[in-house]
């Protein structure tokens, strides 16, 4: 099989065996996206250079008869929004278009540090607001899986260019869904493991009580060997969780005899496309046969979890994106006097949907308007996180649909809050703080169709174990995307 | 109507944002229709109910008082649209 097929623990064994080199599987993954990133417009910035470098060192490494890391000599791609030192990193916003930021997020020196290959870095809704990839500033990344269809966002291009064979691995980040939609979307497995299992330092901040970042991958193995590499607390993230980080393989390989699998019936509701409910009870079933016990359970609060999240998100991006003022980095519009000044850079470097939540926020925060907006949508906030809790009293996970349809057309939702209502299944998970995981479990029309699985806190464990006993039982994470003479 | 294209104008000012006519119609229609949406939340009684403001448990986060690398003065300017001696150039702040 072609190298750019195989996932990280499969060219892992091969790189041990000495079967092939680093160099050549990054060189298999350039020719790919040589011959599909046309169709699929996965990259903002490809480290070219870079990345082959990182390969020949792994290379070098083996032939001395070294051992190395899982992830060492794999390439994969950053979403744009993690800071790398002397690598462009520009959120898919005009705003940060020629910023190169003198630091690198902790998460990428930690995959530095296991030695895995950096391919570029990869598009985006601007600053991680949207739902399909469609605000990126810079351009429209397609569904590899029919070009016609979005990819998902935020993280559209991290799972487009896993999903296309143009990286083995990727990362992104998740304040709303935005790991585990376009994973959905993509037939990936991508996690947004609890909040502050993962640093957040030098991802560029959207809202930070509610923003991870997470694994996208073709299975669930490589999720496993990912988190294990990027997970861990960090002095330079004051929200990351001290204490120990288990080894996220012991997790797979284990039944799920006993375990109790809850189904929360507000996610299987009116809003619910009927083909993926379809889908999502037959994979019901077979969890079921597998042994595990199934149950119906109630996150009472469901409802009210979007309209708490776009004004608490909204808030937090308010009085994250000030810092854009035109002084410390980033563009600068002209103006003679100070706010001038201010109001050019920021009306010029912003798009619309960033404008539209920066003015939802201030105006939920402004003076007058704090108790009834932002105020009520902490105390929700609370509610809904208590459903959760009570819950996880009764069962060890819930599962639920990642997204209510498959992939949309391009251009296919235009109002905002249509567009908002794509993550009525993954928001309240944010605000809970709590593990969740999207993994394949079907095709409707071709397209695949996302399986939630959310858990405890700091329990990515039952989750990963799940995914991988249900992974080992189906092949769709074995199916490819018809793109490239696939 | 939640919002009014004035509330909309003095929003846009403390955003330092800048709409034009056309645009400053659509926004408050839109920020309208989300507005109106979150309504739905005083349905809900949260008499008594504390606010969350963060999911983890986590208050008063110290470590050791252990000097770490920081940013030198270049690498810090680096990525200024204006700098000049050493600082942050930007317009003139103070009339007079």
């Amino acid at each position: 099989m072609e190298l750019f097929k195989l996932t990280a623990h499969e060219l892992h064994d091969k790189l041990v065996a000495r079967e092939t080199s680093s160099t050549e599987i990054t060189r298999a993954i350039f020719d790919r996206i040589e011959k599909v990133e046309g169709q699929v417009q996965s990259y903002l910035t490809l480290t070219k250079d870079l990345a082959f470098e990182q390969a020949a060192a792994v290379d070098a490494a083996l032939a001395k008869g070294e051992a190395i890391s899982p992830l060492a000599g794999i390439p994969g791609a950053l979403k744009d929004n993690l800071c790398t030192t002397g690598i462009r990193t520009s959120c898919a916003s005009k705003m940060l278009e020629h910023f190169v930021p003198p630091y690198n997020a902790t998460v990428v020196e930690k995959l530095a540090a296991e030695k895995a290959v950096f391919i570029g870095k990869v598009n985006m809704d601007e600053f991680a607001m949207g739902s399909s990839c469609e605000n990126s500033a810079y351009q429209l990344t397609r569904n590899p899986w029919d070009l016609s269809v979005v990819p998902g966002g935020s993280s559209g291009g991290s799972a487009a260019s896993v999903a296309a064979c143009e990286a083995i691995w990727s990362l992104g980040s998740d304040t709303g869904g935005s790991i585990r939609q376009p994973a959905s979307f993509t037939g990936t497995v991508g996690l947004k493991p609890t909040y502050g299992r993962v640093s957040r330092y030098g991802l560029v901040a959207f809202a930070s009580s509610l923003d991870q970042i997470g694994p996208i991958t073709r299975d669930v193995t490589d999720c496993a060997l990912v988190m294990n590499a990027i997970a861990g607390h960090d002095h330079r993230d004051s929200t990351s969780v001290p204490g120990e980080t288990p080894d996220f393989t012991k997790a797979l390989g284990q039944n799920v005899k006993g375990l109790k699998i809850g189904l929360p019936t507000e996610y299987f509701g009116a809003g619910l496309d009927p083909q993926i409910d379809t889908v999502l009870q037959k994979a019901i079933r077979q969890l079921q046969d597998m042994g595990a016990e199934v149950v119906e359970c109630s996150l009472p609060h469901t409802e009210y979890a979007l309209s708490a999240y776009y004004l608490i998100a909204t808030a937090e991006a308010s009085s994250n994106l000030a810092r854009y003022d035109g002084v410390g980095f980033g563009h600068r519009g002209a103006g003679d006097n100070i706010v001038d000044m201010y109001k050019r850079t920021r009306t010029e470097g912003f798009g619309a949907e960033v404008k539209r939540r920066i003015m939802l926020g201030t105006y939920a925060l402004s003076s007058g308007y704090y108790d009834a907006y932002y105020l009520k949508a902490m105390k929700v906030r609370t509610l809904i996180k208590q459903d959760f809790d009570k819950a996880f009293e009764q069962v060890d996970v819930l599962l639920t649909p990642t997204a209510p349809t498959v992939a949309f057309k391009i251009g296919g939702i235009v109002d905002p809050l249509s567009m908002y209502l794509q993550d009525v299944c993954t928001i309240p998970i944010n605000l809970a703080g709590v593990p969740a995981l999207s993994m394949p479990c079907g095709f409707v029309n071709g397209l695949p169709v996302g399986m939630q699985l959310i858990g405890k806190p700091l329990d990515e464990m039952t989750l990963l174990r799940v995914a991988h006993a249900f992974e080992q039982q189906n092949d769709y994470h074995k199916q490819f995307a018809p793109l490239g003479g696939i | 109507m939640k919002i009014t294209t004035q509330d909309v104008a003095r929003v846009a000012l403390l955003s330092r944002l800048d709409f034009g006519d056309g645009e400053m119609e659509k926004f408050t229609a839109q920020l309208d229709d989300i507005l109106t949406y979150a309504e739905i939340l005083n349905k809900l009684d949260t008499e008594g109910v504390e606010p969350t403001a963060h999911a983890l448990p986590l208050q008063n986060v110290f470590r050791d008082d252990v000097v770490y690398p920081s940013l030198d003065r270049e690498a810090a300017l680096q990525n200024a649209p204006q700098a000049e001696e050493g600082c942050f150039k930007v317009p003139k702040i103070v009339e007079g």
